[in-house]
């Protein structure tokens, strides 16, 4: 497919640790279309943040280490890349924001000269034109007297406003692809509404594509067009995002969705919990890691991994177990 | 907000929390963080009140204020009748069986070198209500009650999950056996599919036993799942307080709508359907707050009369409690 603009294979990730290898990202696959917002699900420890830092040549090795798999982006296999190589596509052409604003930004360093420091690295202005671009970014994301707070120190901005330097900084130098990881995770619900507002109005300004990595199925459902969702370190479920809320099929996303309280509820009911804990991943899945914790699970579940196949246009699950009968697919 | 009738548990008057700030050689006092500003409030026998608001809005104070572990700057706490405030030493020790304390980081708050049963034991021996095999057998029976294997009794808490470590502090808080609870944040460090389970042990614990609950958090789904009534903080203040559904469904005040606006519905169509008032700014520091309403400088339909005094916390419709100049 010519439309893919990043497509990921069989992505292995494993740490090593003094208790033994912990196998993080299990063979995952999936392609990403221009233009569109991916929204990356699972709860901690499921992958979802290790799979794009993979992609991203971002992962600290020793102890981490990426052990197969292939990402293409415009044809280049990212993973292959030297770091001097990979180093031209972060920032240029993928744009990345994280979790925490405060720790992201330098504390003895002034806003303008980190968002200029990319623009002089990467695309080669002069100081002047990269103060001018800082002061027109910072406008854009909606930091108000964008050009005195410049010589401001990263101390002197709040949360809200350090993401959204971040956002800035991420976009300075216009990449294709934005990945975010749990970027509005650390602030209060009022300025992640903020943080959302400008997100979706830059996507339509700069028709960007973006992988949104959260935990929050409420953010998603707001943001993505397509959402996958991670389990012990593999895909479990993909669909488009009114599909996968108004059809789940994986027991896992039935379970994530159910023990949500809403807060448009009305009606009081026992929350849907599901029992026992996310698994330590020290081997390789060789049956479905979900199994445990899965109240449909067959004798198959023990013993083999589905793998992710196809059920309906664009909506594919991995799960041997049709839940809507309860038996086997 | 006077009506003191049997139902009463707990009633808060006009609470005041003030931390001093010092600066210079001498250390002279040059301010205060006003991190709680003048609150009144009950909570009934048996009920959930939710207390929500952003970080930073005095919430997790008010919480510890209560249970006398800061001293309040003014105002008074009536507990079953008695005012906390006035209590001192072994008097307030006394009272401290009724009123425990849920904590937000299962992580942070259990010592490492303690194993579960030591946790779990410690306020039986602290208070002398048991010794040595009286309290064995309560701290099995509570981690029974918890849902934790009780012959998990001899292990540290490193060998346990978050989930598994909240319950190890929720059986604490039961151990001498409480009336009142406060759970401050008790979930927002769990995964969401772990908050559900803690959830429903909260709820079930409190049918069994009949306990009142103040629950703290800034999740307002969560909070309107298990909440009876729900108070909403800003900035030291509470600006509106009423029974779940009323708040929810006919938020009064303009903080309680941007703030229930904000919130991301897990479902696309319910999302796409919403008018969303997305505020404006940060909130100020509580060090300087603003004159008059707290919520002004924010407030998308402040008027002149908003900077010149403080509005009442007043009862607008049975129940409905709201601090705003503009809601008639």
């Amino acid at each position: 497919m010519p439309d893919l603009l990043l497509d990921i294979k069989g992505l292995e990730t494993e740490f090593k640790t003094p208790d033994g290898i912990i196998h993080a990202v299990n063979g995952v696959s999936f392609g990403l279309k221009e233009g569109e917002t991916l929204g990356v699900v699972g709860e901690s420890g499921c992958g979802k943040s290790v799979t794009m830092l993979s992609v991203l040549g971002l992962i600290p090795s020793p102890p981490g280490k990426v052990v197969a798999g292939e990402a293409l982006f415009f044809g280049q296999d990212l993973l292959k890349m030297t770091k001097e190589e990979i180093r031209l596509v972060r920032g240029a052409q993928i744009g990345m924001i994280f979790q925490d604003p405060m720790t992201s930004l330098n504390p003895v360093l002034t806003i303008g000269r980190q968002i200029e420091e990319p623009l002089m690295l990467h695309i080669g202005m002069t100081k002047k034109q990269a103060q001018e671009r800082a002061a027109e970014l910072l406008g854009m994301v909606g930091i108000p007297n964008a050009k005195d707070r410049l010589n401001d120190y990263p101390h002197q901005y709040s949360g809200g406003m350090r993401q959204r330097v971040m956002i800035a900084m991420a976009l300075s130098c216009s990449p294709q692809v934005l990945i975010a990881d749990e970027p509005t995770t650390a602030l209060d619900v009022t300025i992640q509404a903020q943080i959302m507002d400008l997100v979706k109005r830059l996507r339509n300004e700069l028709g960007m594509t973006i992988v949104w990595i959260t935990h929050d199925l409420g953010v998603v459902a707001g943001l993505a067009q397509r959402v996958i969702v991670m389990y012990g370190g593999l895909i479990i479920e993909e669909a488009p995002v009114n599909e996968l809320f108004a059809n789940p099929s994986h027991p896992y996303t039935v379970g994530l969705i159910g023990s949500l309280p809403r807060v448009d509820e009305t009606e009081h009911s026992r929350l849907f919990s599901i029992d026992g804990q996310p698994p330590v991943l020290y081997q390789k899945p060789h049956a479905c890691p979900f199994a445990p914790r899965c109240k449909w699970a067959m004798e198959r579940c023990w013993k083999e991994n589905p793998a992710l196949e196809t059920v309906s246009n664009e909506h594919r699950i991995a799960c041997w177990v049709d839940i809507k009968t309860g038996r086997s697919r | 907000m006077t009506t003191s009738n049997e139902e009463t548990i707990l009633q808060v008057e006009d609470l005041k929390m003030h931390f001093p700030i010092y600066r210079g050689v001498f250390q002279r006092q040059v301010g205060a963080v006003h991190a709680v500003d003048g609150i009144s409030f009950d909570v009934r026998r048996g009920e959930t009140l939710g207390l929500v608001g952003e970080s930073g809005c005095g919430k997790s104070t008010t919480g510890r204020t209560i249970l006398q572990l800061y001293k309040p700057t003014a105002g008074q706490v009536h507990f079953n009748g008695v005012d906390l405030v006035s209590l001192k030493g072994e008097e307030l020790r006394m009272m401290r069986r009724k009123m425990q304390m849920i904590f937000q980081d299962p992580y942070a708050s259990l010592n490492p070198r303690m194993t579960v049963a030591d946790t779990v034991g410690e306020p039986l021996m602290v208070h002398n209500v048991a010794t040595g095999k009286e309290i064995q057998e309560r701290v099995q029976q509570l981690l029974e009650l918890v849902g934790l294997n009780p012959a998990f009794a001899s292990r540290y808490p490193h060998e346990f999950s978050g989930g598994q470590r909240q319950r190890i502090g929720v059986a604490r808080a039961l151990a001498l056996q409480p009336s009142f609870i406060v759970c401050d944040e008790p979930i927002s460090a769990l995964d969401v599919s772990i908050q559900a389970q803690v959830v429903n042990l909260l709820e079930e614990l409190q049918e069994q036993f009949n306990l009142t609950y103040l629950f703290i958090a800034h999740d307002l789904s969560m909070v309107r799942h298990i909440s009876k009534r729900v108070a909403v903080m800003y900035l030291g203040v509470i600006m509106e307080l009423a029974d779940r559904d009323d708040l929810y469904l006919h938020p009064l005040h303009p903080y309680t709508q941007a703030l229930l606006s904000a919130v991301p519905i897990p479902d696309p169509v319910a999302d796409a359907r919403r008018t969303r008032t997305i505020l404006e700014g940060d909130v100020p520091s509580p060090v300087n707050p603003p004159s008059g309403c707290r919520f002004r400088t924010r407030c998308p339909i402040a008027e002149k009369i908003c900077a010149e005094s403080r509005p009442d916390f007043r009862e607008v419709s049975s129940g409905h409690f709201v601090a705003c100049h503009m809601v008639k």
